[in-house]
């Protein structure tokens, strides 16, 4: 009988994992289950180059290789419920497998409060983009909550486009928690010098509709009137179908350091959505929303898998992906390895090893004199050097 | 077989250079030179390198 392996997302880690188990030789049915109609899409262009210019499907859509052209695609049909590895959707379409692959991914949180509800976006989507692209017009007055990266990207892009931007934070600083105090506050005062408003240490009391659009009540009641406002303040994992399943699902889906899903049975998980210790850093288990690890969970996990099947060896090694990230913001780009977020408490824990805050600079991250992360903007050679000695004692 | 960087969308993120040294490498300005004619022995590595691109620059002709 032909073996069967189901894929539940249809974006990067999904695509990812269909590609692996062709690279690995499994040679039966493969199934990518999405509830987006888009084939798989690249996501990071759609709160940089293509939201500035044109935003389109063929804009970002994934090259796929050739050995995934026979993979059943079935779009636009969310999966409902998983028992066992039988995979059931919203349309009551029902897939028995031999394994299946989790990778459905996360999704914005939003502000828990009622009102304009017309005026508020988030972006995650090719169409969330779209909409959002339309509300950016010249002169518009664009209220970003939430100052991460996608928050200060999309203020970047705003600004760009000649919107008036402002963004509201809790937070002291922008990307204070990967970046820390001193880099992050450099960066709001590069955003600051095109033009960007930030109101940060400040939570949102009220939203209203108002003629114009939206005002914002914050807790200092300042008022801030928007025709948009756009929440980027964190993310939900995608696993309400994988309840009942006996599964870890705190923060995501819980997996072993092979990716393998505990408490399932030849099911595995990749992704933003897969939480799993990476003993670069340490036994805790956690889930990096960067762009590199879709890919490098996927091959592990497919490897995991197919060697629980009986149909490849299975991997002795311990897995231990190095989180990779960039974002653009006008016109820096910052990179990062490793995870600067562990840096220490201590003054020494976070330092600038070459260059300066307000120019190109390259920041280590250090928890107990290990290197845990770096951050740079320009210095691509410095950056990769270092990049060899994160998870080493220094 | 052939490699294909569009260098108008290539950033020099270097991610290509951890996934195919043999084949990327970043110069002293931090620029990417890479080999365009490549052994075939390579295609899988090539391959990776394409995937881990974050602009999906690379191209990997047969
Ligand atoms: C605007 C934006 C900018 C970003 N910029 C960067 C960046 O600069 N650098 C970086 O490193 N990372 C960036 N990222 C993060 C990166 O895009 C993600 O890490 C990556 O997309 C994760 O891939 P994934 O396949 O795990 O999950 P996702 O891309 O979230 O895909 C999950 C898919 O599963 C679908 N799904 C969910 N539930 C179900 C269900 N029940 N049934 C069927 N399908 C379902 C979802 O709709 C989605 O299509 C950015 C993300 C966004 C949104
Ligand atoms: S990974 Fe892509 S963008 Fe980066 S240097 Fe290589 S080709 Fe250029």
């Amino acid at each position: 009988m032909t073996q069967r392996i189901v894929i539940v997302g249809a974006s990067l880690g999904g695509l990812r994992a269909a590609e692996a188990l062709r690279a690995q030789h499994f040679a039966g049915e493969i199934v990518v289950i999405g509830d987006e109609v888009h084939a798989p899409y690249n996501r990071p262009p759609l709160s940089k180059e293509v939201l500035a210019d044109q935003v389109s499907h063929e804009a970002v859509a994934f090259r796929q290789r050739a050995s995934v052209s026979d993979v059943i695609w079935h779009l636009g049909d969310a999966a409902q419920s998983l028992s066992g590895t039988t995979v059931t959707t919203q349309s009551g379409t029902r897939f028995d497998a031999d394994g299946v692959v989790i990778a459905t991914g996360i999704r914005p949180r939003t502000i828990p409060l009622a009102g304009a509800a017309s005026r508020r976006m988030t972006l995650r989507t090719l169409d969330d983009a779209v909409a959002l692209r339309k509300r950016l017009q010249p002169g518009a007055k664009v209220l970003v909550v939430g100052a991460g990266f996608i928050g200060c990207e999309v203020a970047a892009t705003a600004t760009t486009l000649g919107c008036q931007v402002s963004v509201v934070a809790v937070d002291e600083e922008p990307m204070i928690r990967p970046l820390a105090v001193s880099f992050g506050a450099a960066l709001r005062q590069r955003h600051e010098a095109r033009g960007v408003t930030f109101h940060l240490g400040a939570g949102i009391q009220a939203i209203d509709e108002t003629p114009e659009g939206a005002a914002a009540t914050l807790d200092d009641g300042t008022q801030l009137e928007a025709s948009v406002i756009v929440e980027a303040i964190g993310s939900i994992p995608n696993v309400e179908w994988l309840e009942g399943q006996g599964f870890d699902l705190t923060d995501g889906v819980l997996c072993d350091n092979d990716m393998r899903v505990i408490g399932g049975e030849h099911v595995v998980a990749v992704g933003d959505v897969a939480r799993f210790p990476n003993p670069l850093f340490d036994d805790a288990p956690r889930r990096i929303e960067h762009w590199n690890i879709p890919t490098d969970t996927a091959r592990r996990a497919v490897t995991t898998l197919l060697g629980d099947l009986g149909l490849g060896e299975g991997s002795k090694e311990s897995f231990t992906p190095m989180p990779a990230f960039w974002s653009d913001q006008f016109d820096l780009r910052l990179q990062a390895f490793g995870l600067p977020g562990l840096a220490g408490n201590e003054p020494s824990d976070v330092t600038i090893e070459c260059g300066d805050l307000s120019g190109d600079v390259v920041v280590a991250y250090r928890n107990h004199g290990r290197l845990v992360g770096i951050v740079g903007i320009g210095f691509n050679k410095e950056l990769q050097a270092l990049r060899a000695e994160i998870g080493m004692a220094r | 077989m052939k490699i294909v960087v569009d260098m108008n969308v290539c950033q020099d993120h270097g991610q290509c250079v951890f996934a195919a040294p043999e084949i990327f490498s970043l110069d002293d300005d931090g620029h990417l030179v890479y080999q365009s004619d490549v052994d075939e022995a390579l295609r899988e590595k090539a391959e990776d390198a394409a995937d881990v691109c974050p602009l999906q620059a690379i191209v990997v002709e047969d």
